[in-house]
Order: structure tokens, then C-alpha cells, then sequence
């Protein structure tokens, strides 16, 4: 029999303290859509995607209900739409409305996979898909993109980096009338993990099954209430293994979830990605887990330590509940995301330079940042080349998803709503790094890939 | 096939009741109680047999929550398998 405590802790933490399952994610794989006409192949898309994942939202909303626990988010992750276009040819679009008219009919929140994996240089496709990312997301809500432009083993393909930064640029201009949220759905990434089920970056990587289910659990509130528990003299090791306890209970709902989706589904179980991933929601914070440690506030000097702490002991918990583990796997740190973070940046605590420190030991990168409109394309692609040098040379995934906030300046507010919050623009040092990064060609591979 | 059901909040006559007489009206069978008075709250836990359920689980569940929200309590039915998978290696 269970006891009345390990019950009451359970119901506590879904019922006070936030705790979810944040998305469970099918990875459908479209290789075998691909087709020499883009409108064969479009057709073959939707109805694939139609196919797999018809129950996908009934059965999360039936786990749900069976277990009394949330699950936040149904979503699909699809094969880089790239590597259909190399095959198709034709106006990268039509893919970017096929997958948008899928998503609605299936009923899920966002489809992922307007992606190409550049790292090393541009195959058949990539670049047209890849010039073709601020349309697609204008004229889309639902589909949500990504652009793998280093790696640890390949360097980084800064010809890329240098078209990202006007990507990342345009997009955000041409959803300039909604919030500037084209950039928000748009990840530029160093390492990308093949089978993340976290928006905007999930795809569905060459390497994986036909379809997959993987799940991304949540719970920054668990963790922040169970430390506000423990005594303040506590040192930092009994930290780092209550945290520990706590992630082996959250990752083992969402082995749980995953299981019970993959079994209902008839679809083989991927990962469960142990990420705290936060939300706007009082109480849902990974910087108010930073500061429940004993920091005044998030951004002062200490965050990058606690942050470490942090991640690693989400990971060693959650490792041994979860019989594979993937995806990003650590602490997120997106700004809008996250009350404590908006806080900490709107008072000034939390800039920008601390946030890339952050990011070499953290799961992800600089994410869900709102910086000036009038931040050049130069600059932008700068960002994005030190986050990836960061990611690269630390054997890591990084990421950077900024959205330039037309017409806004530093200590305006960006309101996405939702899930996506609320980001105040956040200072850039605008000083020009232009003649580095119209050099292009790569930055070669670092020592450490070469292990073999 | 087990589920618990918890029931929260301010104590009143009749609870255990009403609460045990809608589980024989779906056909679960009661295997335990426990109640307790935790941080001045009347705590109830509930452990019933479900495989003989004469509807659905979700309905169940759901309709405990509105017996909740008719009492002005927090009553929650869920299936077994989250405290274990949680609480058990």
C-alpha cells in the first residue's frame, strides 16, 4: 500500500506546484514521402502526418484523465523538410502550408521540422528552404523551425551563421504586425539533438525510427518548493541531492506517460528529456530555483555555479527513472518564459553576457531573448557564431532563438502571451563584428572530435 | 487495476459516505481507508478495485470532481500506477 504521504506529495506537486508533463512529442519520419514533384510529395506529407498521428491528441487527453496529471502540449516533429525539397525541388512553401494544414487537422499545437542541417555546407534544398524560413513562418501559426549550423564534430558552417542573422532578422520583420513571433518559432542551433521534443526545435533527425514517441516532462515548481523546504545552513551537496530526488520523481511521470502514449499508440517509445522547463506561471521558475538556493537574484554573480549545480543533479536524478533519456536534458533558461527571469532582466541583474555564460552550462542556449529592433543582421549572426562556438567546443547543444523587436528599444516589453510570456528588450553590444562575419567558410572542427 | 481517491479540504458529516456511495455506484470496490487531520486540512485516501467499473475510467475521475466542487472539497481519482511509478524503484 502506498502511504498517505507519498500520495499527498504526488497530488501537492500537480495541484500547487505546477507539476507536467510539458509535451509528449511523435517524431514522424517523411523520408519515404519525398517525391520527384513537390505536389505529390506535399500530398504524401499530409497524409502521413494525418495517419500517424490521428490519435495522438485523444490519447494524451485519455493519459490525462487516467492519471489526473497534465500534459500540457501534443506535438509533432517531423524529418528536416530539406531533405524532401533536395528530392522535390519547387517552392519551399507549399511543405511550410502542407505541414501547417496537417497540424490543424490532427489537432496538435506545433509541428516541427521547417529545419535543414547545414553544419558542414548546403546540400540540394537547404538553402532554399533556409531562405524561404521568413515566409513560411509568416504565413503559418503552427509550424515552428530550425537550423543546425555547427557541430562538435563538424565546426561551424559560419557561411550559414552569416544568412541566419538576416534570417532571424527578416522573420522577425515580416511578423512585425504579430508580436515579432515568427522569430520565436525559429531555433538556430550548435549540437541539435535529433530526437528533442521541445518546440521550436524539435525535428525529427534521419537517424531516427519511422515514428517515435518521446516525452518532455517539466517542473522547475517542484524543485524550487521542495528547496524552500530544506534548511537554509543545508550545504550545497544536500542540495544537489534533494534535487536529485526530486527530477528521479518527475522524470519517472513522464517514463510513465511516454510508456503508457507509446503502448496506446502502437508507436515505439523514444526518450523521456529531463528538462526543468519553465513557464510564465508564478511558481514555475528556474531562476526562482537559483534564487531559493541563495541568490538575491537571478544574474548576480554566483548564477553560473548554482545553474551547474542545478543542471547536473536534474540529470543525475532523472537518468536512473527513465530507461532512455534524450533530447536537451537540463535546465532551460528562456527569458520570456520564466518570471524570475523577466524580473532579474527587467531590473537589470540579468543581461545578456551573463546569459551566454550561462548557457555553456545549462541544457540549451540563449533562448527566448528580445533584443532592439535595429540590432543588425551582422550582430545577430555574431550572437548566434559564440553560442555555437560555445556549444561546439564544449561537446554540447546550444541554441539561440532571439526575437529583434521591431521598433522597440532596450526597456520596452514585448508581450507574446501564452506560453511564450513576456520578454523586456534586453541590451546588445552593437559595436560591428561585420568584417568577421562576411569572411564566411568554416570554423574547423576542434580537437575534441577527434576521438576516435 | 487499482485507483486512489483523495479527497481535501474542510470536514463535514457525511463525507466518507457520499464518497464510498458513488464508488458502489460505479462499482468499485472499497479496499482501504485512511483519514487524517494534516496542517488543519481533513485528509481522506481511498483505495478502491476498479476492474469491475460499470462506465469508464475518465468518468469516474471526472465525475469525482464534481462531487468535489458540490461538497466544496478537492477530490481527485487517479489510477495507482503515477504513486507507484513515482514512489516505488
Amino acid at each position: 500500500m502506498i502511504n498517505l504521504h507519498d500520495i499527498m506529495e504526488t497530488i501537492t506537486m500537480i495541484q500547487d506546484e505546477n507539476l507536467d508533463i510539458r509535451t509528449t512529442t511523435m517524431g514522424i519520419s517523411l523520408l519515404d514521402c519525398a517525391d520527384g514533384d513537390i505536389g505529390n510529395s506535399c500530398r504524401k506529407v499530409y497524409e502521413k502526418i494525418c495517419r500517424k498521428a490521428e490519435n495522438l491528441v485523444k490519447t494524451g487527453e485519455e493519459i490525462e484523465r487516467m492519471y489526473g496529471i497534465p500534459i500540457v502540449n501534443k506535438r509533432v516533429s517531423v524529418t528536416p523538410i530539406a531533405l524532401l525539397l533536395a528530392a522535390s525541388g519547387g517552392d519551399p512553401v507549399e511543405y511550410a502550408k502542407t505541414l501547417e494544414r496537417a497540424s490543424q487537422t490532427v489537432g496538435v499545437n506545433f509541428i516541427g521540422g521547417y529545419s535543414a542541417l547545414v553544419q558542414k555546407g548546403f546540400a540540394a534544398g537547404d538553402e532554399a528552404l533556409i531562405r524561404s524560413i521568413p515566409e513560411a513562418l509568416s504565413v503559418t501559426d503552427h509550424l515552428c523551425s530550425s537550423v543546425n549550423i555547427g557541430s562538435t564534430k563538424t565546426g561551424i558552417n559560419m557561411d550559414a551563421v552569416k544568412i541566419m542573422g538576416q534570417i532571424v532578422k527578416q522573420t522577425s520583420e515580416v511578423t512585425a504586425d504579430r508580436n515579432c513571433i515568427g522569430a520565436a518559432k525559429l531555433v538556430v542551433f550548435c549540437n541539435a539533438p535529433e530526437d528533442n521534443p521541445f518546440m521550436a526545435g524539435a525535428f525529427h533527425g534521419p537517424g531516427e525510427p519511422d515514428c517515435v514517441i518521446n516525452v518532455g516532462v517539466s517542473g522547475p515548481g517542484v524543485v524550487r518548493a521542495a528547496l524552500s523546504k530544506l534548511d537554509k545552513s543545508a550545504d550545497l551537496t544536500e542540495v544537489a541531492d534533494l534535487i536529485k530526488k526530486t527530477a528521479f520523481k518527475i522524470t519517472r511521470m513522464g517514463q510513465l506517460v511516454g510508456t503508457e502514449a507509446s503502448k496506446r499508440l502502437g508507436v515505439p517509445f523514444g526518450i523521456v528529456d529531463l528538462s526543468l522547463a519553465p513557464t510564465p506561471a508564478v511558481g514555475d521558475s528556474v531562476a526562482h530555483i537559483l534564487e531559493e538556493m541563495g541568490l538575491a537574484t537571478c544574474g548576480c554573480a554566483g548564477t553560473t555555479a548554482a545553474l551547474a549545480l542545478l543542471n547536473d543533479a536534474v540529470k543525475k536524478g532523472g537518468v536512473m527513472a527513465s530507461s532512455h533519456v534524450g533530447g536537451l536534458s537540463g535546465a532551460f533558461i528562456p527569458v520570456s518564459e520564466d518570471a524570475g527571469m523577466i524580473a532579474a532582466a527587467e531590473a537589470g541583474v540579468l543581461k545578456l553576457e551573463k546569459l551566454e555564460a550561462m548557457t555553456a552550462v545549462c541544457s540549451v542556449g540563449l533562448d527566448m531573448i528580445v533584443i532592439p529592433g535595429d540590432t543588425t543582421a551582422e550582430v545577430i549572426s555574431a550572437i548566434i557564431a559564440d553560442e555555437a562556438a560555445i556549444g561546439m567546443v564544449n561537446s554540447k547543444t546550444t541554441a539561440v532563438r532571439i526575437i529583434p523587436a521591431v521598433g522597440k528599444k532596450v526597456g520596452d516589453t514585448l508581450e507574446f502571451g501564452g506560453l511564450l510570456g513576456s520578454g523586456p528588450v534586453m541590451e546588445v553590444n552593437q559595436v560591428s563584428p561585420e568584417t568577421f562575419i562576411h569572411r564566411g567558410g568554416r570554423i574547423p572542427a576542434p580537437l575534441q572530435s577527434l576521438k576516435n | 487495476m487499482r485507483a486512489v481517491i483523495s479527497v481535501i479540504g474542510k470536514d463535514t458529516v457525511g463525507i466518507l459516505a457520499k464518497v464510498s456511495g458513488k464508488c458502489a455506484s460505479m462499482n468499485a470496490n472499497v479496499l482501504d481507508v485512511t483519514q487524517t487531520i494534516l496542517q488543519d486540512m481533513f485528509v481522506m485516501i481511498m483505495m478502491v478495485d476498479i476492474s469491475g467499473l460499470n462506465c469508464e475510467f475518465s468518468e469516474m475521475a471526472s465525475s469525482f470532481e464534481k462531487l468535489g466542487e458540490e461538497l466544496g472539497l478537492s477530490i481527485h481519482a487517479m489510477h495507482e500506477d503515477i504513486f507507484n511509478s513515482m514512489h516505488r524503484i
